[in-house]
């Protein structure tokens, strides 16, 4: 069991999201660079955060045309499973791996804070979870006011794809509870197989209680029990 | 005859220029002129400043560089491991153009710091604006924080701390101080200079372009109403590149090959390159012709003299770049041969072939150093009397309660989440306390280290008394430490005044220098590292003298973290020092220019009991004795209350009556006061502890409002005041 971390020019979270699986958890994690042609026989892919290339033109544009994403796209069409964290949601969203865009957040600033997330743990990323539990994890992003046409919402909502959605403590998923002003408070989703996951908080951020919350680690619990 | 606009283009002054030509024994070209005008500004040269800048401490048993000597300072935390540590002002180009200028503030200190072989892991800043009352503030304030967001964010360093502070005396001129701290092995440490002749300089990063000329000569060294037609002055940041060289640099530096590293900042090549040559009493030979530009026909002056940003230096042994360059390409980073270190004493620069400058290091290197004391010896300091309102001595429940219901909607008491908010500040995933507690922690990977910081100035104690203001700078930035259980071993300093030039402004650095020589000596902290930005002058009227301190603490990661808030219902409060405030106290509060719009009064300072209170509330965090501990400053004692309740929705049951000199005994901001909650149990434990020290228990916590035994303050209401925040969206 290896998870493969893809660093772009501009990435910053690999490093976290490295510690967060490697070093907490104990699996097998390695780095991919953008120029690489081979993924490495790793098992498991992780679009970490940050800013690839800027984001200069648009959030994730350039990084979907990098060389390492044509192997990725067929990692994912063969069923691989790929996870895009914040930039790396954009990332996904751009290469059409998955459904939708992510605009600029509705107070038009970045919003850096800890966010209260109930969970759909219906997903091989989330079966460690219990059913609508409630988990905080930081956000922290310009652009993750998530929007797509009604069609695709409804498939999504339809076929159970929403992952996590923004709540209160307690679980209410209203608008006061929805920093970036994303539709239906959606804050992840998955590929309609179900092997590809984008979510703009970052897990990796929540991996030790004595940092705020260690809530993000179920994710990476769920999928390597998942793959194993 | 040299004509007298280039001379002040340049910041140079008559006698100055007489002095090039003496050392010089000729008239210096253009160019030369610019180099001169470059390295004896301020900025560079601190002409106004060495002499008390010596006077500092600037070292104790851990520090590892000599003050000054490089990009930032080092000072050693064991385990291997030495923390960097600088801020930086970038007030001028700020007020010209908000948003790069507060930007391209972050960029520069960041890279003083990995130019150090360092990664940054942290930024804190200090923000002063004037009040949010015309559109052009609320602009200026807005682009300041959308610049060190922009910039910030896109590094991936968490911004984990810092105060914003409003006054109408930064009307003309704001002030944008960034800090920046960085971990690295002890025996990994950079320095800025070459080793010996033959060594490469090489230039990496962005193309150089007519951006920023003059920017350390101009718009540093001139007051606001010169500067406003310099915008061209003002560089334009590009986080992106940035982030690729912190990077490609880090990586370089494991390499043998990499002798020197060095930040291309303020001056740009000129300030850099001939820097580095005087540190390593080697002479230069540069090629101006080799320097990547970003238009073609730059002259040699623009191109010695641009600070466009996200360039660094290196030095690098004779023939050995392939290596380097091999991780520059990685990171797709332009970078090119400029010159090498020689032999000698002069910068030798060219174009092609062509002999353009040959002048001595020395003699650009060694401004003339003025003596501020001959300067403000026509000073008088006019101490003024506080003179309080009857109102203000006599007990009267509606007059107390507006009072503090309209203090809660002061921009300086009200939550600044609405700031922090836009800074990352968990990336790196070490950020044990957040943005918004005395001071926030980080905790060290792969030690038992978690080290504390702080960012602290107050400019109105400053204008009342510069020396006791200096002496109040450091003591609450050391106890915003203290108070939750670390040990302040380091301070970095951030000097924002308005000129020098004239008695007052030279009474100010003065006196502030002293200040701060009493402070360090009596906590035994040094100062590391520093910057001076002066001239800060407009409207015919300078701004507050601005001293501010960075204060980085350590503690053992055994230690319980705690913050200001309250826990629960039961528990007891103590205060350390006098629990009411005073009269006195009122001098240059919150209180006092919130109602009164006016400065006045004696402030003081006793360091020797400061000193005494900071190590007693250490222990007590270090023993575990107490559940919540908050620095009782800004607002004074029932500021320090509500705050204290707020997070967790509680209240207060205080043994005590208001007296009638309420506005001071609730609103005095007396130095050297803490206020701590603990469990009852402990009670015993914590006399002990508080032995030699005044303190005393004084309440109770309790469900709701703030209850004395003559009157009530519901809380509530207070809270929603200081969620709301600033009085316009920032």
């Amino acid at each position: 069991m290896k998870i493969g971390i893809v660093v772009f020019p501009g990435t910053w979270s690999e490093s976290d999201t490295h510690y967060a699986t490697n070093d907490v958890l104990g699996i097998k994690s390695e780095y991919i660079w953008h120029k690489d042609h081979s993924l490495n026989n790793t098992d498991i892919i992780i679009l970490p955060g940050g800013f690839s290339y800027g984001d200069y033109l648009r959030t994730g544009a350039i990084a979907s045309f990098s060389p390492i994403m044509e192997k990725i796209i067929s990692f994912a069409k063969s069923g691989g499973i790929v996870i895009g964290i914040c930039n790396g949601f954009q990332i996904l969203c751009e290469s059409k791996l998955l459904p939708g865009v992510l605009m600029r957040n509705n107070s038009l600033s970045f919003v850096c804070e800890n966010s209260y997330l109930k969970v759909n743990n219906d997903s091989l990323f989330t079966n460690k979870y219990k059913p609508n539990e409630i988990i905080k994890i930081p956000i922290s992003h310009g652009e993750g006011n998530f929007q797509a046409d009604k069609k695709i919402i409804d498939e999504l909502e339809e076929q159970n794809r929403v992952i996590f959605r923004y709540s209160s403590k307690l679980g209410e998923t209203t608008l006061d509870h929805n920093p970036n002003g994303s539709i239906n408070n959606i804050a992840g989703i998955s590929n309609k197989e179900g092997n590809v996951l984008g979510l703009m908080p970052h897990p990796e951020k929540a991996c030790e209680k004595l940092i705020g919350s260690d809530d993000g680690l179920g994710i990476f619990k769920s999928i390597i029990t998942t793959s194993v | 005859m040299i004509n007298e606009e280039t001379l002040k283009e340049l910041a140079i002054s008559k006698s100055e220029y007489e002095l090039i030509i003496e050392k010089l024994g000729r008239k210096p070209n253009d160019l030369e002129l610019g180099l001169f005008g470059a390295l004896w500004s301020e900025h560079c040269g601190y002409k106004h400043t060495k002499k008390l800048l010596r006077s500092i401490k600037s070292t104790s048993i851990n520090t590892i560089t000599e003050a000054g000597a490089e990009n930032a300072g080092a000072i050693n935390i064991g385990s291997n491991k030495a923390i960097v540590m600088k801020i930086e002002s970038h007030n001028h180009p700020s007020a010209i153009e908000p948003y790069e200028g507060a930007a391209t503030g972050v960029g520069g200190i960041v890279r003083d710091i990995f130019a150090m072989g360092a990664r940054p892991i942290a930024l804190l800043n200090s923000l002063r604006f004037s009040n949010l009352k015309s559109s052009r503030n609320i602009q200026i304030a807005k682009g300041v924080v959308e610049g060190i967001s922009g910039y910030g964010n896109c590094l991936g360093i968490p911004n984990i701390g810092g105060e914003c502070f409003f006054d109408e005396s930064y009307e003309s001129n704001p002030l944008v101080n960034a800090m920046c701290v960085g971990i690295v092995d002890n025996d990994k440490i950079l320095s800025a200079r070459a080793e010996r002749p033959g060594d490469l300089l090489i230039i990496i990063g962005a193309e150089t372009g007519r951006d920023g000329i003059h920017g350390a000569s101009g718009l540093a060294s001139q007051n606001f109403e010169e500067t406003i037609e310099l915008r061209s002055a003002v560089q334009v940041g590009n986080p992106f590149l940035e982030k690729l060289l912190i990077e490609a640099c880090l990586e370089i530096s494991n390499l043998n090959e990499l002798v020197g590293m060095q930040d291309c900042g303020a001056a740009g090549i000129t300030s850099a390159a001939i820097e580095m040559a005087e540190k390593s009493n080697l002479g230069l030979e540069i090629d101006v012709s080799k320097v990547p530009v970003r238009e073609s026909s730059m002259t040699p002056y623009e191109i010695m003299l641009s600070e466009s940003q996200e360039r660094m230096l290196i030095a690098v042994k004779e023939n050995q770049y392939k290596n380097i360059f091999d991780i520059l390409d990685k990171w797709d980073l332009k970078c090119s041969i400029i010159g090498k270190f020689i032999d000698g004493n002069d910068v030798i620069i060219f174009n092609n072939n062509n002999l353009i400058s040959k002048t001595s290091i020395e003699a650009l290197t060694s401004p003339p150093e003025y003596d501020l004391s001959k300067i403000s010896k026509s000073y008088k300091h006019h101490k003024s009397n506080l003179i309080l309102k009857n109102k203000y001595n006599s007990f009267n429940i509606e007059t107390i309660s507006s009072h503090l219901k309209n203090i809660f909607s002061s921009n300086n008491i009200v939550s600044k989440k609405s700031i922090y908010k836009k800074y990352d500040h968990h990336v790196q995933t070490n950020t044990i306390l957040e943005p918004g507690s005395d001071s926030a922690i980080i905790r060290i990977k792969n030690t038992d280290k978690f080290l504390l910081f702080s960012c602290d100035g107050n400019s109105r104690y400053s204008l009342l008394d510069p020396k006791i203001g200096a002496e109040i700078n450091i003591a609450e930035s050391c106890r915003n430490i203290s108070v939750l259980g670390g040990e302040p071993i380091a301070l970095t300093d951030g000097l924002n005044f308005g000129d020098p030039t004239k008695p007052k402004g030279a009474f100010q650095l003065i006196e502030t220098f002293k200040g701060f020589n009493n402070a360090c000596d009596i906590f035994n902290i040094p100062i590391i590292s520093g910057n001076a930005s002066l001239f800060n002058e407009g409207h015919n009227s300078s701004i507050n003298p601005t001293p501010i301190i960075g204060a980085m603490g350590i503690m053992n990661n055994k230690t319980k973290i705690l913050n200001k808030n309250f826990l629960k219902p039961g528990d007891k409060i103590g205060v350390i020092g006098n629990f009411w405030g005073t009269d006195q106290g009122l001098s240059g509060s919150e209180f006092q220019s919130f109602f009164e719009n006016e400065t006045t009064g004696d402030i003081s300072i006793d360091l020797e009991f400061e000193k005494q209170l900071q190590f007693c509330i250490r222990n007590l965090v270090r023993l575990g004795l107490i559940k919540s501990s908050h620095d009782l400053s800004l607002g004074g004692l029932i500021v320090a209350l509500v705050l204290s309740t707020e997070k967790n929705h509680l209240g207060v049951e205080l043994e005590k009556s208001v007296p009638n000199n309420w506005a001071g005994a609730l609103f005095g901001e007396d130095q050297s006061r803490v206020i701590f909650s603990y469990d009852e149990k402990n009670y015993n434990e914590i006399s002990n502890v508080l032995n030699d020290i005044q303190w005393e228990q004084i309440g109770t916590v309790t469900e709701k409002n703030i209850n004395f035994e003559n009157i009530i303050f519901e809380s509530e209401d207070l809270f929603i005041r200081y969620n709301k925040g600033f009085s316009n969206d920032l």
